[in-house]
């Protein structure tokens, strides 16, 4: 897992301001991480500039865990 | 107080009298300022006017590329959106019984719709600097009702509600949005008005007077600036007494 989902940690943590040990893959954004529905329109945001890629709408609400992340973008880059 | 410097904004509707004077008191405060409209002449006699920190940007805000589009133009003339006025409007009045689908489609794709497709578009950028002002020039007859404008008023008065929910939004970032409501305000418009008419208007108005165009800029100066970032989903207005609300 790798790069990709060091990155996507990586960001998770900066942007939530949570413990980097809290962000596992089953991790829910809103229910575990604290995050609020903006937070993830901004994680989509962020990961779509990290990244390189573009996150449509419905496939953004498909991303709910930091796993459902890190499997969308090794599909997308 | 009220200073602008390093801040960017786009105005639209600047070939107008308002727009201009908005343009005008922001830029004055420091601001970069990207000046968006139809008629590119007037546009482009106002930048040159302004000098340094002045760049136009064309659109037809009837147009649903063009509000995502406008947004793109001027964050890249600018560097960024920290400010967006919404000032273009149009109208197209008629009484309620007589007006046509076209008429009501119109002002409420120019003054609503347009409005929210630029607002979404210059989002992602406020966000992201935890920082941004949208002010959006609604109009006293939002709030009271004007025979002949049913589509105007319920465009005005629908800017109301969505500035205050977007407000709710995205309080927690920095981000403010509020409404500036103009009585009547001298511009060419309100020249053409015969004495009678005028006299009707001005009877109506505690001020005993129109309001200018700088009167309207200078709300929006507050409104934009950083001594405001306790205001927001806020409806100043500026109408010399003629509706307190």
């Amino acid at each position: 897992m790798s790069d990709i989902a060091d990155r996507v940690k990586k960001i998770v943590v900066e942007h939530l301001g949570v413990e980097e040990d809290k962000v596992v893959e089953s991790a829910s954004f809103i229910d575990d991480l604290g995050a609020d529905s903006l937070d993830t329109v901004e994680l989509v945001m962020a990961f779509e500039e990290e990244f390189g890629i573009e996150i449509p709408d419905d496939a953004a609400e498909t991303i709910q865990t930091v796993g459902d992340a890190v499997t969308f973008i090794k599909g997308a880059v | 107080m009220f200073d602008l410097t390093g801040k960017t904004a786009l105005v639209t509707g600047a070939s107008g009298g308002i727009g201009g004077a908005i343009a005008q008191a922001l830029h004055g405060a420091g601001a970069t300022v990207a000046l968006s409209g139809t008629r590119e002449g007037p546009l482009n006699d106002l930048a040159s006017a302004l000098g340094d920190r002045a760049h136009v940007v064309p659109a037809n805000l009837s147009n649903a590329e063009a509000a995502a589009g406008l947004i793109k133009d001027a964050a890249a003339a600018m560097g960024s959106v920290d400010i967006l006025v919404n000032n273009a409007g149009i109208t197209r009045d008629n009484l309620f019984m007589r007006m046509s689908d076209e008429e009501w489609s119109q002002v409420m794709d120019v003054n609503l719709t347009g409005v929210f497709r630029l607002s979404r578009a210059a989002l992602r950028g406020m966000m992201k600097s935890r920082w941004g002002r949208i002010v959006n020039i609604t109009s006293v007859v939002g709030a009271t009702g004007n025979p002949g404008q049913g589509n105007y008023a319920a465009a005005k008065a629908g800017l109301v509600g969505m500035s205050k929910s977007l407000a709710y939004e995205v309080a927690s970032r920095g981000i403010t949005v509020n409404c500036v409501a103009p009585g009547f305000i001298a511009t060419p418009m309100t020249d053409s008005l015969t004495d009678d008419q005028k006299g009707k208007i001005l009877s109506q108005i505690p001020a005993g007077r129109m309001g200018t165009p700088e009167e309207i800029a200078a709300a929006v100066l507050y409104l934009a600036s950083p001594e405001a970032a306790y205001v927001t989903g806020a409806t100043l207005h500026v109408n010399g007494g003629m509706a307190m609300v």
